[in-house]
């Protein structure tokens, strides 16, 4: 039952990854904005985000896809030790409710 | 000053990072309390620091999946997340809501439908809003009576108790979700979720301001545990909207970035808080910001009967949304600090 359940979950994910365009409805209309970034005025990192955009929106969207958690999680952890520095317990809570 | 603005490469407009600090704090503080991506606090927000709104919304739902991951970690910390309730519910999510995206884009090709949305939103706030309150005052009136007859007043009493109902629907296959502490029919998660993602598709949002009541008064999970699996929820779909906004040419990474250093903090705030609120006091907060994002959205129709006077309720709606933000997160982060302290104290004390 857990593998089918896995299997299931793990076609669905591929496939929303696959065929992003069956989401297209969520973006208000579907209508893409093709846009050219202008790099002209950017240097370094920035040029070279700015390129990667202009190359491939896919390439652009599977990196801001994998930045994201991963920033998420380390800003996280950050956050964590700072917290427990300060002396919070953030392993447990009182149950106030059923 | 120019050390205060940045260039965002995608979009070509100097923006004023701090502000989008401020910004990531509050909204960080707030979803990470209430267990939603608030959308409808960013957008305005990012309006008023002159960001295109071309890619407000793909920048917002970019932070809100990293914002959501750090809530969500804290939260399955404090044992609030019911991933087996959050995996059942996602497939309900996905379908319903790509059935209410394609349905709103097919009325949108008949006709002018954003204004008939407009009230339906309308409508399911003031509902959710009505929810809440009379939950609120069922609860009070419960604890008089128990008061009155001379019984002890239980705290783990609730208000509205429709869960209780529903939990009477025994279509097979039933399921234990032992975090949520229910037991229902599997049928029961997955229609809630995908009515919840079908009325998120035809509104354009994210969910998480109908999932959170849903998943309390339908089926009946304690407060705390349906902000965290909601959470859950809101995190993957964040990650799955960023992918195809991103795509799309509507996600302006840096921002979202920058607005993500303010809501790594402003979530952990906000989730740190749930420990010291009780349940009540999150659901009587939660159904203050339904009220205030109805009251936005009335400003805004408002807006449209009267044209002359729309710069007006369209920069009173920005001020009633910011300020609502600001109050909302200061309370929340007083409660937090004052929870934190004693805690501290009564450590040192033992």
């Amino acid at each position: 039952m857990h593998k089918l359940w896995s299997k299931i979950i793990g076609f669905a994910a591929l496939a929303l990854f696959l065929t992003p365009q069956l989401a297209a409805a969520a973006g208000g209309g579907g209508a893409s904005i093709v846009i050219v970034a202008d790099t002209r005025g950017l240097t370094g990192i920035m040029a070279w985000w700015a390129s990667l955009y202009n190359e491939s929106h896919l390439y652009f969207a599977l990196l801001t896809v994998a930045l994201i958690p991963t920033i998420g999680v380390v800003f996280g952890v950050v956050a964590d030790l700072v917290m427990s520095h300060i002396g919070i317990d953030l392993k447990s809570r009182e149950l106030s409710e059923h | 000053m120019d050390w205060l603005y940045i260039m965002m490469p995608i979009a070509g407009v100097k923006i004023f990072w701090p502000g989008l600090i401020i910004l990531g704090i509050g909204v960080g503080i707030i979803g990470g309390f209430f267990g939603m991506g608030g959308a409808w606090m960013v957008t305005p927000g990012l309006n008023i620091l002159g960001f295109p709104m071309a890619f407000a919304i793909g920048t917002d739902i970019a932070h809100m999946a990293g914002k959501s991951l750090i809530s969500t970690m804290r939260h399955g910390k404090f044992g609030n997340v019911d991933y087996k309730l959050g995996l059942i519910m996602l497939i309900g999510t996905v379908v319903g809501f790509e059935v209410g995206a394609q349905m709103i884009m097919w009325l949108e090709r008949l006709g002018r439908v954003d204004i008939v949305v407009r009230y339906m939103y309308l409508v399911l706030l003031a509902f959710i809003a009505w929810m809440v309150f009379h939950d609120v005052a069922r609860k009070r009136q419960k604890e008089r009576e128990a008061k009155a007859a001379g019984k002890p007043v239980d705290a783990l009493t609730t208000g509205i108790e429709w869960h209780k109902t529903f939990h009477k629907i025994h279509i097979p296959p039933m399921i234990h979700l032992n975090v949520a502490g229910i037991y229902c029919s599997a049928w029961l998660p997955i229609f809630v979720s995908f009515l919840t993602g079908w009325l998120a598709g035809i509104l354009g949002i994210g969910g998480g301001l109908i999932r959170m009541p849903s998943l309390i008064y339908i089926l009946g999970c304690p407060t705390h545990v349906a902000v965290g699996t909601d959470l859950f929820e809101v995190m993957i779909s964040g990650l799955y909207g960023a992918a195809t906004y991103t795509f799309k040419g509507r996600t302006e990474l840096v921002a979202a970035i920058i607005m993500l250093v303010g809501a790594s903090i402003g979530a952990q705030i906000g989730t740190v808080a749930t420990k010291y609120i009780k349940g009540y006091g999150i659901r009587i907060a939660f159904g203050l910001a339904v009220i205030g994002c109805a009251l936005s959205i009335i400003l805004k129709l408002l807006a449209g009967y009267f044209p002359t006077h729309k710069a007006l309720f369209d920069n009173t709606s920005t001020v009633l949304v910011l300020g609502l933000v600001t109050s909302l997160s200061v309370y929340i982060f007083l409660k937090m600090l004052d929870g934190a302290k004693k805690e501290i104290a009564a450590k040192k004390g033992v």
